[in-house]
């Protein structure tokens, strides 16, 4: 008997983008990192190729977020209060592909700084280390549209990866992108066709959509991962069919979004019987980020040590052919 | 929506002009303003004016000499297929065979040997069929070469032959009927095609029977089509009904060109 077939062909290739510039790019990165390109679903290497590894950016905040638990800020250590300590703690204890900086600090609704003080702490983190960067604004898209400017000036040439970009301020973005040499990230709330929209905006207002990567908005397990997850998986099966809106590689903002939901803060006082915190926390956390490797994340930002430790080994095991 | 542009086609004054004085610029034209457009394939067809590889060889070069996008070779001779298949720069799609093994097994060993696509007929060397089932069972024919061959579904297309509604009224719904039965025919199933213009051939108000039969195409499970894509409403209705069919993600800008 003929046993029947089942692999599926896809007839498009997820774009590639590479984050980073060498000296000989124009940039000071020691190291690039190249992302997508896949030609299959996560790890279905026999349909297809997936030629570049799920990167894993350390998550370094620039003001300590004040609803972290002790558990996270121990582990980090006391460099989480000097962003350019934690940066280089990341590379060069916990080994992570690239850095994403999350400029909280600029946050209307808590310490409102200053535009110049992002950039500051955008060209501080770049010389202290020397892998790619990705910067994050605070989410006030208002204040983002002060502050990423300024940022991306700072970091001009350096090939970062910066956003969010959002139908409300995607022309901004796309202007500094072009003007400094940067790639973006398109973000969209929870919503696959706001997703493509933001894509055809940008493409739109003039920037290749082959420099963008997508971000659904991460949600921790527990607070509509399922979604986000089918929305990475629909994203991710148009685009191998052909929509060029969709062939986009996809960050997952894990640590940003993990670090704030009871099951990763609230210890067993709060929680009787879920276990410590200790060890939940960075479990929840590496969770979380297995679940998106499988939907086809591309990035994976994470903050917790041990975590960002067993999601490097989750990606090195499913690499292996 | 596979797009395959018509208008290199010497049925068109303009362009049998230029090939009777081997003129480039018509060509090229016309080639550009399809691939910007958007066309995945641009038809080449040297029709009644020679019969002569030469001359559909200089029509191709003419083409590949201005854009990449992949030409489909529009000849039923296989004289002229055999020689202008080896100057394609890229796989070409062959336009078209019928059913009847005389011709059909040749079109799918090219296939073969130049990993090219190929558009089948549902009709035989005598005639073309009045009825759906007919045409399903003809296009049944091709599939099972094209599987016995071990090619790529994704490289046929099964066209279920456009009739003019202005002669033919009754054959519009047997096309719809025989498009929704060719899906079943393997799976994934051959993509489906048809020579929109044929539909409005002599008829008035040519655009709106166009788009209007275009759509209810679509929705029979047409996903290919050779036709004018400079026409901006045809093109858009196109794409509206894809998105209609689920065969595309909505996004508010979806018109937007890719």
């Amino acid at each position: 008997m003929q046993i029947v077939d089942v692999k599926e062909k896809w007839t498009n290739r997820i774009n590639t983008v590479t984050l980073g510039a060498t000296k000989a790019e124009g940039g000071t990165r020691a190291k690039t990192v190249t992302i997508g390109g896949e030609t299959t679903l996560p790890f279905l290497t026999f349909e297809g190729e997936i030629p570049n590894p799920p990167a894993v950016a350390g998550l370094v905040v620039d003001v300590v977020p004040e609803d972290w638990p002790d558990v996270l800020k121990q582990a980090i250590g006391k460099e989480i209060n000097s962003p350019v300590e934690w940066a280089q703690k990341a590379v060069r204890d916990w080994k992570v592909d690239l850095i994403c900086l999350k400029l909280l600090g600029p946050d209307p609704l808590g310490r409102n700084l200053s535009a110049d003080h992002a950039a500051k702490t955008v060209k501080d983190v770049l010389s202290a280390v020397d892998v790619p960067l990705i910067i994050w604004g605070c989410g006030d898209l208002q204040k983002d549209n002060e502050i990423l400017p300024a940022c991306s000036q700072a970091a001009r040439g350096e090939n970062c990866l910066i956003g969010p970009a959002t139908d409300k301020n995607y022309r901004t973005l796309a202007a500094i992108g072009k003007a400094d040499k940067h790639k973006l990230i398109g973000e969209a709330p929870v919503d696959i066709n706001i997703a493509k929209q933001i894509n055809i905006l940008l493409q739109d207002a003039g920037f290749d959509i082959k420099d963008v990567v997508m971000c659904q908005v991460t949600a921790a397990l527990g607070y509509g991962f399922d979604y986000v997850y089918t929305i990475f998986e629909r994203v991710r099966i148009a685009g191998l069919k052909g929509d060029k809106h969709m062939a986009l590689p996809q960050i997952a903002n894990v640590g940003w979004e993990t670090w704030k939901v009871k099951e990763a803060i609230a210890d067993e006082d709060v929680l009787p019987g879920w276990g410590k915190l200790e060890q939940r926390g960075p479990r929840w956390e590496a969770a979380t980020a297995a679940g998106y490797i499988q939907a086809g994340a591309d990035i994976l930002t994470l903050a917790h040590p041990e975590s960002i430790a067993v999601t490097k080994q989750t990606i090195s095991e499913l690499m292996e052919k | 929506m596979i797009l395959i542009g018509e208008r290199i086609n010497t049925g068109f004054k303009d362009i049998k002009q230029a090939v009777l004085d081997k003129n480039p610029a018509p060509l090229q034209d016309w080639a550009k303003k399809q691939a910007e457009a958007g066309a995945h394939y641009l038809d080449v067809n040297l029709g009644a004016v020679s019969g002569k590889p030469e001359d559909m060889i200089w029509m191709i070069e003419q083409v590949q000499a201005v854009v990449d996008t992949p030409i489909s070779i529009d000849t039923n001779k296989l004289a002229i297929l055999n020689e202008a298949i080896k100057v394609c720069k890229r796989p070409p799609l062959l336009n078209s065979t019928t059913c009847s093994p005389e011709k059909l097994n040749p079109f799918v060993e090219l296939c073969v040997q130049h990993n090219a696509s190929m558009i089948g007929l549902a009709m035989d060397e005598t005639s073309s069929p009045k009825e759906a089932a007919k045409r399903v069972e003809f296009a049944g024919v091709i599939t099972a070469a094209w599987m016995e061959a071990g090619l790529p579904m994704e490289r046929l297309f099964l066209d279920p032959i456009v009739m003019p509604v202005k002669f033919m009224q009754d054959q519009g719904k047997e096309f719809l009927e025989a498009a929704r039965q060719f899906q079943m025919l393997s799976d994934p199933p051959p993509n489906i095609s048809c020579g929109l213009s044929n539909i409005a051939s002599k008829a008035t108000e040519k655009k709106l029977i166009n788009r209007t039969f275009l759509v209810m195409a679509i929705a029979a499970g047409v996903n290919a089509v050779i036709c004018d894509v400079l026409d901006v409403d045809l093109i858009n209705a196109a794409k509206t009904a894809e998105l209609l069919m689920n065969r595309e993600i909505y996004a508010d800008a979806y018109l937007q060109k890719s």
